[in-house]
């Protein structure tokens, strides 16, 4: 048995050193996603978030604050001195996609619409994930992207996320929770408690879209209608407001869940002041109104994603107008009414007819789950 | 949008009611709209500040929510609770409280309630879920009786077994009557309901003008419909006529729907007596499966508790569904029962009267106390 080594015992080690660093590469290298579902170990904490978020978070939403993936975004403020302006919003809209907009979308405008209603520039925010298991990963990138899409169009970054997946039939698909903060650009008391007998109340388009989309979309209601969710950033609106009317501006309210009335039903108790409409100076949508007539809903408390209530001094409200209309998103902007001292804490209006009802907030829900 | 606007045009509004001023002059005039479709859209739309002030509009019992008495609900909730069932029903019916808890109570404590925008839907998840029960909670006057009539032939059709229909039809015909004969109220005429009158056409009512000497005027459900049928019954009345005429002539056919007729007739018959919110017992005045349904009749399928349970004593619904006082003059009315925490049926419908008259119509109230300026956002 004089037989001579075999080569590969010789070859051996570099052979074995070669893979060694083969392996030590690959683990440095990027994190690798081929799953096409989210299981739930996607919520391990270990190995398959990690590709997860390398996978499809971080390179839709990357950003020097989000890449350096602390346990917290840390960072300042360019105002010092300046208020700052903190909000947070879950959404749990179903279906995820509806006409004119996704789940994704409507996280990020949401949230920066509350911030732009209390005057504030949205800077920053948070995203939190409640993933079911068994949701398509491919929806999630579509998902990811279009809230990417949506914070840049807005102006902000979101530097700080959180990942989890619950047991199939635990959720929906997908929940988003997101939080915000905005630098406060409104120097001047401006909210709900603020609003005083002879303002005007102005909305910056047709009421009702985003709600009769979502209800559309919903295979229960075959009814044909071409509806799509207003859902829009607004804050770039709001700077041209303020800037329109300064002090004047009294009040900024964007009437979502409960429409047109729950939020003029808030003013009008945080005031305690009424609140006079003219439904003829209302716009809404033809189909909307058709949708509504068919299913007996009144378009005035439905939900909106792109519209503001403002409520301005009278001597600003022709300049605040002209500044609405002059923006993309105010084009069909409209004096819808008026604010008077008395009965206090009430909003009526005047009908097509001619005669006069109140206008209460939301009873019940007509569709739940609708942002 | 058209078709609708032209049925809301406000200088037409007032030019009709200044007609009906001048026929009326000061003469008190106590018009029943019997359907509450109606009694929602006089309210929605502001039409009692149109009218002129002697036109007192009475709202009738034509809301079948309303008109439900709480044992049903109970029945309902029973059904509901069945292991295995899944338990539709309209929007409307979900807050309706029962003697323990409403639907959507039952709901919240695992029930499996679902609402349904009509019963074919209801057949349609009996077809998706073949190992559940699927129950449909049939409400409503002649209005939706067909199309409970045509989900229950399309059932015996398909051979469907794991659907059934709780059925709580009831017939506007003799509800009339029994207000009629009520002597609590005096009443001058009435606005017919369109709808109902859609299927059963306009014969069933020639009692009213011919024994009672009240006319009747059946109408359409948007604002000027409504000032245009007052236009015409104060006409009659003037004239000293009472006759059962029709302006809702673009839906509603002498003869009424035969199909639908032939339908109901197919799949039911008159109980021998209901009850009726408020009314108390009514003879031949709800409709039952037929025998030749007994495997879709949700009543013969499940035990169903079936006992009689009182009205709350503070609710006032049956004075108020026979238009004795109205709505306000309720002791609870606005404060403990609201629309969110109802305590009676006519503060859940959207056709009740109370829920109209708290959603919409306070205004009027406040008016009269405060003597509001009209709104008029050019002034």
């Amino acid at each position: 048995m004089d037989q001579p080594d075999t080569p590969r015992s010789t070859t051996n080690i570099d052979e074995v050193l070669g893979k060694i660093e083969r392996v030590r590469q690959a683990r440095r290298h990027k994190f690798y996603l081929r799953d096409e579902r989210i299981t739930l170990s996607h919520g391990s904490g270990g190995k398959a978030t990690h590709n997860l978020i390398e996978g499809v978070f971080a390179p839709a939403f990357a950003n020097p604050l989000l890449d350096r993936m602390d346990d917290a975004a840390t960072f300042t403020v360019d105002e010092p001195g300046a208020a700052l302006a903190f909000t947070t919003d879950t959404y749990v809209v179903s279906p995820l996609f509806f006409p004119g907009g996704d789940i994704g979308q409507l996280a990020v405008h949401g949230t920066v619409n509350d911030l732009a209603m209390a005057g504030a520039r949205p800077l920053y925010l948070s995203a939190g994930f409640i993933l079911e298991e068994g949701f398509p990963i491919a929806d999630l990138r579509r998902i990811v992207d279009s809230m990417a899409a949506a914070a840049s169009e807005a102006g902000v970054t979101i530097v700080t996320g959180d990942t989890k997946v619950v047991q199939r039939g635990k959720a929906d698909g997908l929940f988003i929770n997101t939080a915000g903060i905005g630098v406060q650009r409104a120097t001047w008391a401006l909210g709900q408690a603020h609003v005083v007998p002879g303002d005007k109340v102005l909305v910056n388009g047709t009421v009702g879209d985003h709600g009769i989309a979502i209800m559309l979309a919903r295979e229960a209601l075959e009814i044909e209608a071409d509806v799509v969710s207003d859902t829009a950033p607004l804050y770039s609106l709001v700077a041209d407001l303020l800037a329109a009317a300064g002090p004047h501006l009294h009040c900024l309210k964007d009437p979502t869940r409960g429409g047109v009335a729950t939020a003029l039903n808030e003013i009008a108790l945080g005031s305690e002041v009424s609140i006079a409409l003219d439904e003829h100076a209302i716009p809404v949508r033809p189909d909307v109104r058709g949708a509504c007539e068919i299913l007996g809903l009144d378009p005035l408390t439905i939900a909106n994603e792109g519209k503001l209530l403002a409520v301005v001094a009278a001597e600003r409200a022709e300049a605040a107008l002209q500044a609405m209309r002059a923006h993309p998103l105010g084009q069909a902007a409209a004096i819808i009414g008026e604010v008077r001292a008395e009965p206090a804490a009430m909003v009526f209006l005047r009908t097509d007819i001619g005669g006069t009802r109140v206008l209460d907030m939301l009873v019940g829900d007509p569709l739940p789950r609708i942002c | 949008m058209k078709h609708v606007d032209e049925y809301r045009d406000a200088d037409l509004a007032r030019s009709i009611s200044a007609e009906i001023a001048k026929i009326t002059g000061d003469r008190p005039v106590k018009l029943m709209e019997v359907c509450g479709g109606h009694t929602h859209t006089i309210y929605k739309h502001g039409i009692e500040d149109v009218l002129p002030r002697n036109i007192d509009l009475v709202h009738g019992p034509g809301c079948p929510v309303c008109v439900l008495p709480m044992g049903r609900v109970d029945d309902a909730i029973a059904i509901a609770r069945t292991e295995g069932v899944i338990f539709t029903t309209f929007g409307d019916m979900m807050r309706v409280p029962g003697s323990k808890g409403s639907l959507l109570d039952a709901k919240a404590e695992g029930a499996d309630v679902r609402f349904v925008y009509s019963p074919l839907d209801a057949l349609k998840l009996a077809r998706q879920h073949p190992e559940r029960q699927v129950v449909f909670f049939a409400i409503g006057f002649e209005t939706t009786a067909p199309s409970t009539a045509i989900t229950l032939l399309r059932a015996q059709a398909e051979g469907i077994r794991n659907f059934s229909v709780f059925c709580n039809h009831v017939t506007i015909i003799p509800a009339i009557k029994a207000i009629l004969d009520s002597p609590d109220l005096r009443l001058d005429g009435f606005i017919g309901p369109g709808h109902v009158s859609m299927v059963i056409g306009m014969r069933p009512y020639n009692f009213i003008a011919r024994d009672h000497r009240k006319p009747v005027v059946i109408a359409g459900f948007e604002p000027l419909d409504i000032i245009q049928s007052v236009h015409m019954l104060v006409q009659q009345l003037s004239a000293g006529r009472a006759e059962v005429k029709n302006q809702y002539t673009r839906v509603v056919r002498a003869e009424g729907n035969v199909k639908a007729l032939e339908a109901m007739a197919r799949t039911m018959e008159l109980r021998p007596f209901f009850e009726w919110r408020g009314l108390g017992f009514i003879s031949h005045s709800a409709l039952k499966l037929r025998r030749e349904f007994a495997p879709w009749d949700a009543e013969l399928r499940f035990a169903v508790p079936g006992i009689r349970v009182a009205d709350p004593k503070a609710c006032q619904c049956g004075e108020v569904l026979k238009g004795v006082i109205k709505p306000w003059d309720c002791k609870v009315f606005g404060t403990a029962c609201t629309p969110e925490t109802p305590i009676g049926t006519c503060m859940v419908s959207s056709e009740g009267a109370c829920a109209a008259y708290f959603n919409y119509g306070r205004f009027s109230m406040a008016a009269e106390r405060a003597k509001m300026p009209v709104i008029d956002l050019k002034a």
